[in-house]
């Protein structure tokens, strides 16, 4: 790791001087990257002003919330200013009336939810996200399992403000959840990784919380068994807010079906999965240890396996095989009933490796019709292994990527492509 | 000779003599969507048979510098199918396949031309339905509703078409095709597919589309509540969403809607009703059961003293016809009418409609209301008599006074019609320059030259080099290191 912080130096001010920036710490480290310092802005305002800053400056910015997935993807080429976005957040405007709500950006999850929860009201986005910003959880794209029934982020997000690389304002959408005028940028932003825009703020649509929830889990060994079981519920008529899957390295699975309604509805309705699922189901009130919680460890590699969901099976055999020949256990853990799952590696697993079970993997999504993505894996692997795979469309989303951010300040190197 | 007659001569020789329309009656039949003021001959009208033909003429588009306008069904009420005058109109119609039913991976592949009910017919034999249902589904194309991001009442509940495209094939403006997107979900890279549905035919064309299928619900009730004011009945939406309740539709119409509506195809809505009510409840039948005892309660506390629940089908479908037959019926109450399509937040229905009767009285125009109540997407009918002189000056000032109102209360200028020719005038009540200039960033990626429908969308389109200038000669600067082109 590079030595961060030259300390002598005088801290700068970038154009304005309510901008609060201090010289970085070895804490600060992005994937490892040292920055130069950490700026922490109040307002969308500050934030155009250390980006034009960056700009004129040709400094390199990447945006923090609370570092939960600032390890992910490619380390970037350069870093100069760690901006931190945890200043700006609050709930600026919760209108229960319309479920929806505009937030800072540096707002945590958790502190969200409880605002929203004295309405009876809550972001359908659930999961181990509380110590996440709703900025980064919608750069990182971040799901959680009620995904099957209320959509992402990218569904629920219906108004954003931003700041393009090049330290212009924008914004997009707005308040009401319907609303067709003009591009909608927030998409674009979702997923973006932080290589298009700093988000400042965001409206999101809401969803009342249901009076009542429950879990029918049964234990399902069989790749092909466990596609099945999917397919069942899937097809039913009972609306499962999620279908998860939790599959250890031995090839231990639970298969978990989460409903939510009014009482009676969802105890009838957890009635009929079990008898779907058959023998072994059991229904309970409340949810597995493992609910929504990534199946890796703290320095462990962190992967998004997607597949059609009819072709389940296929993936987890592949996968299976390529344990066999690689000698590296995988654990799945995901949305089944979508065809997105996170799987990890172990630590301490040899590029050579990674780059074989990879490989064997990418060579057959074909048949699945899945992406392999690798999201986040230890230093210095990453950087010898091509954590993408193929990617659509690449030269459009260079152009775009130059469109937003011509200097190449925000997060460079980081995203596909190089981008 | 001339350009477009060059063009014309290559794109029948490499599409066949019947693909390409030369003739001037022929083409100007083309002239206008579904919103009939606007009205444009194209120069040349090309009616493609499959997507190689489709990328063809963009490509010779591309070469000749000629724009294009993409056109489905042409049943858009913003003018965004709108002909240019100097260019091609590409007629998708054709191309109507129904390439796959995957139910099993719940989605379905089709070509752009596909009628939108016509995938739920062919989804029902297994259970599935496409959600997103316009009321003009029996006839507008999917390609059409990709670009428009089309809604219906059933989204309150089900989402936009955006939240049930998982896949597009797109031939981009420069006649390369690439797909975004396919049936599995979570593409690496920026989600292009979000931006490009919606964009109104202003990224290129789609060819091929990926969607989601919905499983039908085990139960559906269809309910009809008559309210003595709009104001009542407002406020027994929000009673209903506050507590908790969301219905697959909640649709309101006003006095003058009904009397439209009932004269046109005699639904047989409560008499004397100054505002219904029509309500959709479904999924499992536990929770059906209980919303429709919620939502009756809440309906009469908001002094609803007429409530039908349909027993039947064909209740059911009576209680819709009006509903559906509404904009067709009030063309029999008024010759000419404007359709607007702003959106409020729900929370503010009764104020919007006190102020869009006051603004009618004070322009003396009648204004019948048809509309999303659930999420607030109001479509005032202004009625006009473009035979009297000065009417539809008078139809069009109060028109354009609503969609400022919706403005002031923190909505949108549309909500399901798209921007199109007609409301480009509107957007910078709603965005910034910065805010618009951010959006054709995303158009200059995909069409440098801006030939895929110019004019819609974009109050001031500007050529991609010209502002901001530094953007261009840092693209131009860059392009060895980013995009890889010399
Ligand atoms: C009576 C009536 C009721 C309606 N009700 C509703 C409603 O409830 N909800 C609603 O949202 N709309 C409604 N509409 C509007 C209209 O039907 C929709 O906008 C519909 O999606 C348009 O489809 P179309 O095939 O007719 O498209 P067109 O009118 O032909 O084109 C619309 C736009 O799409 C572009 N386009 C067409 N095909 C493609 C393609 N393959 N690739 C890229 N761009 C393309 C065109 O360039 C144009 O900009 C209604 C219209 C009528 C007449």
């Amino acid at each position: 790791m590079m030595v961060p912080g030259q300390r002598d130096q005088p801290i700068p001010s970038f154009g304005d001087r309510a901008t609060e920036v201090r010289n970085a710490v070895l804490a600060d480290a992005v994937a490892g990257v040292a920055p130069r310092w950490v700026a922490t802005p109040h307002s969308t305002k500050e934030v155009a002003s250390v980006l034009k800053a960056a700009n004129e400056q040709g400094l390199a910015v990447v945006a923090r919330g609370t570092a939960r997935r600032l390890s992910w993807g490619q380390p970037p080429n350069r870093v100069d200013i760690v901006l931190d976005t945890t200043s700006l957040s609050g709930v600026i405007e919760h209108v229960a009336g319309d479920l929806v709500v505009a937030v800072g950006a540096g707002t945590r999850l958790d502190e969200l939810q409880s605002v929203l929860a004295r309405a009876g009201q809550r972001l359908a986005l659930d999961g181990e996200h509380g110590d996440s910003t709703i900025g980064g959880l919608i750069a990182n794209a971040v799901s959680g399992p009620s995904r099957l029934l209320y959509g992402t982020l990218r569904d629920l997000l219906i108004g954003v403000t931003f700041v393009r690389g090049d330290g212009v304002i924008a914004k997009a959408g707005g308040k009401v959840v319907k609303n067709v005028a003009g591009y909608d940028i927030g998409k674009l932003l979702h997923g973006s990784w932080g290589t298009l825009a700093v988000i400042t703020e965001a409206i999101l649509r809401l969803h009342p919380v249901p009076p009542a929830q429950r879990w029918v889990t049964i234990q399902v060994d069989d790749p092909s068994r466990t596609g099945e079981l999917v397919q069942r519920v899937l097809h039913s008529q009972l609306v499962p807010t999620a279908i998860e899957l939790d599959r250890t390295p031995s090839g231990s699975s639970l298969l978990t079906v989460m409903l939510e309604g009014i009482e009676a509805g969802v105890r009838t309705r957890a009635d009929s999965v079990s008898i779907l699922l058959g023998n072994g189901a059991v229904s309970s009130e409340s949810q597995p240890d493992m609910w929504g919680k990534p199946p890796a460890a703290a320095g462990d590699y962190l992967l998004r396996l997607t597949t059609e969901v009819a072709a389940l099976p296929l993936l987890l055999d592949a996968v299976t095989e390529a344990s066999g020949a690689t000698g590296l256990p995988m654990h799945i853990r995901g949305s089944v009933g979508v065809g997105s799952m996170l799987a990890s590696l172990p630590s301490d697993a040899s590029s050579d490796k990674i780059g074989a079970f990879l490989d064997t993997l990418r060579r057959k999504s074909n048949r699945w019709g899945g992406t392999v993505v690798v999201l986040d894996a230890p230093l210095p692997v990453v950087r010898s292994i091509d954590t993408w795979g193929p990617v659509q469309a690449l030269d459009l989303m260079r152009s775009v990527k130059v469109g937003f951010d011509p200097a190449r300040v925000l997060s460079p190197g980081r995203f596909v492509g190089g981008i | 000779m001339a350009e477009i007659d060059i063009l014309a001569q290559q794109l029948r020789s490499a599409l066949g003599d019947g693909a390409v329309i030369s003739d001037w009656q022929r083409r100007r039949t083309y002239e206008c969507d579904g919103l009939a003021q606007y009205k444009v001959t194209p120069a040349l009208v090309v009616v493609a048979e499959n997507a190689e033909q489709i990328a063809e003429t963009v490509r010779a588009c591309d070469q000749a510098s000629v724009p294009f306008v993409a056109r489905g069904s042409g049943t858009g009420l913003s003018g965004g199918a709108l002909p240019h005058a100097d260019g091609v109109l590409i007629v998708t119609s054709k191309l109507r396949r129904i390439h796959e039913i995957d139910w099993v991976n719940l989605r379905a592949v089709v070509e752009p031309g596909v009628i939108n009910l016509d995938v739920t017919k062919a989804a029902t034999p297994y259970g599935y339905y496409y959600a997103p249902d316009p009321s003009s589904q029996q006839v507008c194309s999917l390609g059409g509703n990709v670009a428009e991001n089309s809604g219906g009442a059933h989204c309150l509940k089900y989402g936009f078409t955006t939240n049930h495209i998982t896949g597009i094939e797109l031939i981009t403006p420069r006649g390369e095709k690439v797909q975004l997107g396919g049936k599995a979900p979570d593409v690496p890279g920026y989600d292009l597919l979000g931006v490009v549905v919606g964009s109104e035919g202003t990224l290129g064309i789609a060819t091929e589309i990926t969607l989601r299928l919905t499983r039908s619900p085990e139960t559906v009730r269809t309910l009809l509540a008559g309210f003595s004011s709009t104001d009542d009945a407002g406020a027994a939406v929000s009673a209903i969403i506050g507590a908790g309740v969301i219905p697959a539709a909640i649709e309101m119409m006003d006095a003058l809607a009904i009397e439209a509506a009932e004269a046109a195809v005699h639904c047989g809505y409560p008499a004397g009703a100054q505002a219904v009510l029509v309500v959709e409840l479904d999924g499992p039948a536990i929770e059906v059961a209980h919303a429709v005892d919620e939502v009756q309660r809440h309906c009469r506390e908001h002094g609803s003293e007429e409530i039908r629940i349909a027993k039947d089908d064909g209740e059911r479908a009576l209680i819709w016809r009006g509903r559906k037959s509404a904009f067709a019926a009030v063309g029999r109450i008024s010759p000419d009418y404007i359709v607007q399509d702003g959106v409020i937040p729900r929370t503010a229905l009764p104020e919007v409609l006190q102020r869009i009767r006051d603004l009618a009285q004070a322009h003396g125009v009648r204004v019948a209301n048809v509309f999303h109540a659930g999420d607030g997407n109001l479509h005032p009918l202004v009625l006009f008599d473009d035979a009297i002189e000065g009417q539809a000056e008078r139809a069009e000032q109060l028109s354009g006074e609503i969609v400022t109102l919706c403005i002031e209360f923190g909505g949108s200028i549309t909500g399901e019609h798209g921007v199109g020719a007609d409301k480009v005038k509107y957007m910078q009540l709603m965005f910034t320059d910065d805010d618009l200039d951010t959006m054709q960033l995303v158009r200059c990626a995909f069409d440098p030259d801006g030939l895929s429908n110019p004019g819609k969308v974009f109050p001031t389109p500007r050529m991609c080099g010209e502002a901001p200038r530094r953007h261009r000669v840092a693209l131009d600067s860059q392009k060895t290191d980013l995009t890889g082109r010399p």
